[in-house]
């Protein structure tokens, strides 16, 4: 057990995976001697070898559809995609290819594929690579999309998502990157793809949230309680599939629910929580379902990104307005 | 500054001459039958230029009956070979089992030599799960890829994957149109397999149309041969409709890449003698009998029939036999292919995930009750 930065227990993970499974094979652009633009990747080369641990052209389809090439191969890939926003590039791969061939074959093709990639707000880079475009992603059959938000599950998960042997989207939260230490286990363990998880218990009122934003919730649960208001925090991990489960036996208990997310409004998590909720368990609710998100417009120019981001002031102003419903 | 001066770079030089070593299509047999290059002719036995010949005619046997199933609303999009047979026979004949095949969708008649089933073919066009059955069996060939340039990045992949397993005498081959050739998959291709120095063979079958566009407003470049170059990848023209021609480039191709040499890119100058598709396209619409003429006095059963024929190792009555048999298999694959099981979506949805996610658990309950009645 040691600290480590939530990119250290990203590193780590691979290391171990690297070290289980001969066959996983860790690949992308500046991944190999650089060990990747953040080092998420440092070491990983000298430690594995060039055969397992390598440099690509710059190419983000070509990327992703030599994965799939690989996978029918017998291998294991993790493929990096530099930052979220260039996976723009190889949506066919994903979307139209490597998720549809479990369907296509009947189970007789998998394909074991991990896609890591680093998103979200609040470090004022470049256009398209903060972006944070999970709702484009969680409507494709057959991919999962995950995104920890602390260190122990970054590791555990990305274990998880390696052994799983369906694609994997796994987001690594560029904020999250290095402003987060946690006690995290030596050696190997998994975290669960598909299960939320309470990181804070509380009886008044339930925040759903994943990725930075459940810090931002944690906040504001701390704030409250010196009131006497007591917030639940759930984390989802999985943005596809949605852990309903977790979510519907908070709200049985606290009857009201704000789900923040930071990502734009329109077709993302955040809706399909709400729509479960609505669908499946709304007379446990005593007040509307709240959401904080981004604006639906283009994720801003860096300067403007703190007017943009939603943060815990905008989640304790509606788990107030939704408290005081 | 000097008032008038020598071009710094001789850029139209460059540009007309840019393509001049890719402008010279290997050839065997020309249309008349003529054998134009006797040192490559002398490389078949009887016995082989026999094997040509007959797999072009099931190729255009099947084509044909295929169009007689289309035409009478038994199958579902179907993409005519007719006029491509000594391209595509000619590059299948010389592939090996073990070779890792990626089609798109007009490649079914290389598809069925490679392992797959005619039965299996129906079943891809009519829509219907077990038309990939071929993986099971161990056939190593991906689906017919619709989305054109994706074959070219898999294929790349798959070819890094064998060099990585370290097998022997094993390459990954693709195909792709003259149309394919734009997208942007298509270079990434061809580029990270030269990066990689990975064995395979990329195919392109220039048959001169992506439906109604005509190969010229692709690209100005004057081959598709010479695309492959600014990745370092060597490429070749061959004529298209000499199967000798196309065999023994393909066979070049897959020595070169199999002995660590990396990627190699041939062009076939080809034609599609018919409509893009079954669902509809008219050529008429895009392009003239004038314009059409020329090629089809090109069709590769016509000049390699010849040669046979001269040999005295071929007659019409033999043709007639075979085509007749290969017509009566092509319609009991269609019949075992029409008594396939009906598909169930409680099916999918358990091929969606290894682990149904709740969501997809809720729906399998869901249609297997609806099944069950």
């Amino acid at each position: 057990m040691a600290k480590m930065t939530y990119i250290k227990a990203i590193t780590n993970g691979l290391d171990q995976v690297l070290q289980d499974d001969p066959k996983t094979l860790i690949f992308g652009e500046d991944v190999g001697k650089n060990g990747g633009v953040f080092r998420t990747t440092e070491g990983l080369q000298d430690k594995y070898g060039e055969d397992r641990v390598f440099d690509t052209p710059l190419a983000e389809s070509g990327i992703l559809g030599m994965s799939i090439g690989l996978a029918l191969t017998g291998w294991r890939p993790i493929p990096e995609i530099q930052f979220m926003g260039f996976t723009m590039e190889a949506v066919d791969s994903v979307g139209g290819q490597m998720s549809r061939n479990r369907f296509r074959f009947s189970g007789d093709v998998t394909m074991p594929i991990t896609i890591r990639t680093p998103f979200g707000g609040g470090t004022h880079t470049a256009e398209l690579h903060g972006d944070s475009l999970e709702n484009l992603f969680i409507g494709i059959p057959g991919l999962r999309v995950v995104t920890p938000a602390n260190p122990y599950d970054a590791k555990g998960m990305v274990i998880s998502a390696v052994e799983n042997n369906d694609p994997v989207l796994f987001m690594e939260n560029l904020k999250l990157y290095r402003s987060m230490k946690d006690e995290v286990p030596d050696g190997h363990y998994t975290v669960p793809l598909d299960k939320a998880n309470v990181v804070r218990e509380g009886s008044d009122i339930t925040v759903v949230a994943y990725s930075a934003e459940v810090n931002e919730a944690l906040k504001v649960a701390d704030k409250l309680e010196k009131e006497n208001i007591s917030v639940e925090v759930i984390d989802l991990r999985s943005l596809s599939p949605i852990d309903d489960e977790t979510i519907f036996a908070s709200i049985d208990k606290t009857h009201k629910v704000v789900i923040a997310q930071e990502a734009q409004k329109m077709a993302g998590a955040g809706a399909k929580v709400a729509s479960d909720i609505a669908e499946n368990d709304i007379m446990s609710l005593d007040a509307p379902i709240g959401r904080v998100s981004a604006p639906d417009s283009i994720f801003p120019f860096a300067m403007a990104e703190n007017d943009w981001l939603p943060n815990a002031d905008d989640i304790e102003a509606k788990v107030r307005e939704i408290l005081n419903y | 500054m000097a008032a008038k001066s020598k071009h710094v770079v001789d850029f139209a030089k460059i540009k007309s001459t840019m393509s001049d070593p890719y402008k010279k299509p290997v050839q065997v047999i020309d249309e008349t039958g003529k054998i134009v290059n006797q040192e490559l002719f002398d490389q078949f036995s009887d016995d082989e230029l026999v094997t040509l010949m007959e797999k072009m005619v099931w190729e255009r046997a099947l084509h044909e009956q295929t169009m007689n199933f289309s035409r009478q609303g038994r199958l579902g999009f179907y993409a005519p070979t007719y006029g491509e047979e000594a391209s595509e026979m000619g590059i299948a004949h010389a592939m090996k089992k073990q070779d890792y095949l990626f089609p798109a969708y007009r490649d079914l008649p290389q598809l069925i030599q490679h392992g797959a089933t005619v039965k299996e073919g129906y079943l891809w066009s009519k829509g219907h799960y077990q038309a990939y059955d071929y993986v099971r069996r161990g056939v190593r060939a991906f689906i017919p890829q619709i989305i054109i340039g994706a074959q070219y990045v898999q294929s790349a992949g798959a070819a890094l994957g064998i060099k990585k397993n370290g097998e022997k005498d094993t390459i990954a081959y693709t195909f792709t149109g003259d149309g394919g050739t734009s997208q942007g998959d298509f270079y990434e291709g061809i580029n990270f397999a030269s990066s990689f120095q990975a064995p395979e063979v990329f195919f392109v079958q220039n048959n001169g149309w992506a439906i109604s566009v005509p190969r010229k407003t692709q690209t100005a470049a004057e081959t598709l041969a010479q695309k492959g170059v600014a990745s370092g990848v060597p490429g070749v023209q061959v004529d298209g409709m000499d199967i000798l021609a196309t065999y023994l480039v393909a066979k070049e191709a897959r020595d070169f890449a199999v002995a660590g040499n990396g990627p190699v890119l041939v062009e076939t100058l080809t034609y599609r003698f018919g409509a893009h598709s079954s669902a509809g396209d008219d050529p008429s619409r895009y392009r003239t009998k004038e314009q059409e003429k020329p090629w089809f006095d090109r069709d590769p059963l016509i000049r390699l029939r010849k040669v046979l024929t001269d040999k005295k190792l071929w007659d019409q009555d033999k043709e007639d036999k075979l085509v007749a048999q290969y017509k009566d298999e092509f319609k009991e694959a269609m019949k075992d292919a029409e008594a396939a099981p009906k598909q169930k979506v409680s099916d999918f949805l358990k091929n969606t995930f290894e682990v149904p996610t709740p969501d997809v658990a809720a729906d399998i309950k869901k249609y297997e009750a609806k099944e069950s009645k």
